[in-house]
């Protein structure tokens, strides 16, 4: 197990660092152009140029333009230069915000999504599953920021059943926090609920013909019980590995539109604003640690499963 | 809704039933693929939202008879200062507090106009050309691209395999969404040369490139997968003792076993695909406007939801008919072909 993790955990640190060599390529080798014209924003001057060439090198070789960028996204040397605030404070800033969407979402979508496939198992074929297959498919059909903006717009604006965006400390108060999250939490989960409930259905339903499960009911267990010890059980496993997967993918990407349309403020949506400003220093730094963020995941995730489960510990 | 006997015993019995029944079809002879399409025909839900996606297509390539013959406006033409004259009254495209006209549900303006004075309807099947045509070519080269790399990496032990599974790795690393922005925001600000080629930031073909790259990875993984597994199988090996090289096998033997699973993802990349674009344009990293696309709709209009609410509600019930039509279909598509393929995409 432990030679496992060793390996695992190299394996990660190499991708973290070919994925930081193609971040960097993105930004300052493949698009035409100065890169220190790009880095400047809309409107430099000619000194400013000057100074962000020399600052970055980038009249110097490539592995020192590498090395220079790597060291300003991680000493948290990297300011933008369209709002000249530092990157890392912004995100640190942004970070709980971020969690607190990402991290009820998450508890939402996979409790919906074991009712629904569960349900829809149990009923296979009758109208109560087709209808719940309908909504499932309509739910990973409905684009995020525009089911947000609609629902944000009638239920928060137009009926005020929910506030009209924005975000609560949970220090401050915990239940208004709760409040201003109702919404963006079911936007976020609708997509996934979509997902997991149908992946969720067809493990049920392979589960079902186990030989255990007719030993199960053979013994005469209820068959609520038979359901949630036996089938549910194990038709959780490849769904909890996809959740700690999808987390970290949420966290690190997909709650950017979230946060833009219910003005949460958080990592997401100061990326998605350095992006409507062309502003490349945060584009770059959330980029980056989006990646490493996911690539660190992934390896837990590897490493609890291969814990859990000892056949897949290659030899 | 009565449920019929024969879907109902399918359903619940999961994969065995599935077997058992193409089992029984398989007795009377019928190959394969008659017999998913005998299963494609079968589902009526399906081919009705199969169809629909062919309407939309068709509507949209045909939006300059619209603009011509119909609307008598330009996507891109504004009508701030004009009047139109609805049910005898004569009302302002743009009304002085800059509050756009609604559907008047006749030829000019018949779903209204955006803040711009702009005929909504005309830029919604102008937009749906750019949606569609970006989804669609990135589906195909995606698809394109994800068959080679599937190949060459599942076929071939060793360097190049270990060279394009690290690839592959790297780029299943990014968040879809994020990958789509880096790339589309480096490349739209000064545009790109590509050996002889060079692409301006505003072109079409940055959000297609953008698009398929993010998705190569979910779905040559897979493919890999399946490439692996069939190298080892007699078919195969039958093959190499005739001595056919490794091209040959991968094209004229192993490619036609990969063919349902690629059918499968292809329909519902283009759903994807379509839908990751819209978020890209809404961040500002797609279509650049002024170009129309269900996404920079959807964008102007979220910005004036509290008082032109249509603005937004109408090109995301398009882009929503789209995806949902697509998604309906490829659902389908893989039970009629397989459905046991495990399909994911995230967007």
């Amino acid at each position: 197990m432990r030679r496992f993790i060793v390996r695992r955990v190299i394996q990660m640190v190499l991708v973290m660092f070919a994925v930081s060599v193609l971040v960097f390529l993105i930004f300052n080798v493949i698009p035409n152009g100065d890169p220190a014209v790009r880095m400047a924003g809309r409107q430099p001057t000619e000194t400013q140029i000057e100074a962000i060439r020399k600052e970055w090198g980038f009249d110097e070789n490539i592995v020192v333009q590498y090395t220079t960028t790597m060291k300003k996204v991680f000493t948290g040397d990297l300011k933008s230069y369209f709002t000249q605030l530092p990157v890392d404070e912004e995100i640190k800033k942004g970070l709980p915000r971020t969690l607190s969407l990402a991290i009820g979402a998450a508890i939402l979508w996979m409790v919906v999504a074991i009712c629904f496939g569960l349900y829809s198992a149990v009923k296979a074929g009758r109208f109560a599953d087709r209808f719940l297959t309908i909504i499932a498919l309509i739910g990973i059909s409905l684009p995020v920021f525009w089911i947000g903006a609609l629902l944000n717009h009638y239920l928060g604006f137009k009926l005020g059943w929910f506030p009209n965006g924005g975000y609560v400390e949970f220090t401050k108060d915990p239940v208004d926090w709760f409040y201003h999250l109702i919404l963006p939490w079911t936007t976020l989960a609708i997509l996934f609920i979509g997902f997991y409930s149908r992946v969720l259905r067809s493990n049920v339903l392979d589960t079902i013909n186990e030989d255990y499960v007719r030993t199960a009911r053979a013994k005469g267990l209820s068959e609520r019980r038979v359901m949630v010890r036996h089938v549910l059980r194990t038709s959780m496993i490849p769904i909890v590995t996809l959740w700690g997967l999808d987390f970290g993918a949420v966290v690190a990407g997909g709650a950017v539109l979230t946060e833009t349309v219910f003005d949460l403020q958080g990592v997401g949506q100061y990326a998605a604003e350095a992006i409507g400003q062309l502003d490349v220093p945060p584009v770059l730094a959330t980029t980056m640690f989006a990646a490493f963020f996911i690539v660190v995941v992934n390896a837990i995730v590897d490493i609890l499963y291969a814990y859990l489960d000892p056949r897949i510990r290659p030899q | 809704m009565a449920t019929d006997p024969l879907a109902d015993q399918a359903a619940l019995q999961g994969r065995e039933a599935w077997e058992q029944e193409a089992e029984r079809e398989r007795a009377h002879g019928i190959g394969p693929w008659r017999l998913a399409l005998r299963r494609l025909r079968r589902n009526k839900v399906a081919l009705a939202f199969g169809f629909l996606f062919v309407l939309l297509v068709a509507c949209c390539v045909a939006a300059p008879l619209w603009a011509d013959r119909v609307a008598h406006t330009g996507p891109n033409e504004n009508h701030l200062s004009d009047t139109i004259r609805v049910g005898g009254e004569t009302k302002n495209v743009v009304g002085l507090d800059g509050i756009p006209i609604g559907p008047t549900w006749r030829g000019e303006f018949f779903l209204g106009a955006d803040s711009n004075g702009r005929d909504i309807m005309v830029r919604l099947l102008y937009g749906g050309r750019n949606s569609l045509l970006v989804g669609i070519s990135a589906a195909l080269i995606t698809t394109i691209l994800s068959i080679v790399l599937g190949l060459i990496a599942g076929y071939s032990h060793g360097a190049s395999d270990a060279a394009v599974s690290s690839l592959l790795d790297i780029l299943w690393s990014f968040p879809v969404v994020i990958l789509g922005v880096a790339l589309g925001v480096a490349l739209a600000l000064d545009g790109v040369d590509i050996g002889p080629f060079s692409v301006s930031g505003d072109s079409l073909l940055i959000p297609i490139f953008v698009i398929a790259i993010a998705y190569v990875p979910y779905m040559a993984r897979p493919l890999r997968g399946q490439v692996l597994s069939l190298r080892e199988r007699e078919f195969v090996e039958a093959a190499r003792a005739q001595g056919a090289g490794p091209l040959r096998i991968m094209f004229t033997e192993v490619l036609p076993s990969l063919t349902s699973t690629i059918l499968v993802f292809s329909t519902l990349l283009i759903a994807n695909a379509v839908l990751l674009e819209a978020a890209l344009s809404f961040l500002g990293a797609g279509i650049r406007p002024p170009n129309p696309s269900w996404g920079t709709m959807i964008d102007d209009g979220v910005d004036r939801i509290s008082t032109a609410p249509h603005l937004a509600i109408v090109p995301g019930a398009m882009l929503v008919l789209t995806v949902l039509s697509l998604n309906v279909l490829g659902d389908g598509v893989r039970d009629a072909l397989d459905p046991r393929a495990n399909v994911r995409l995230e967007h």
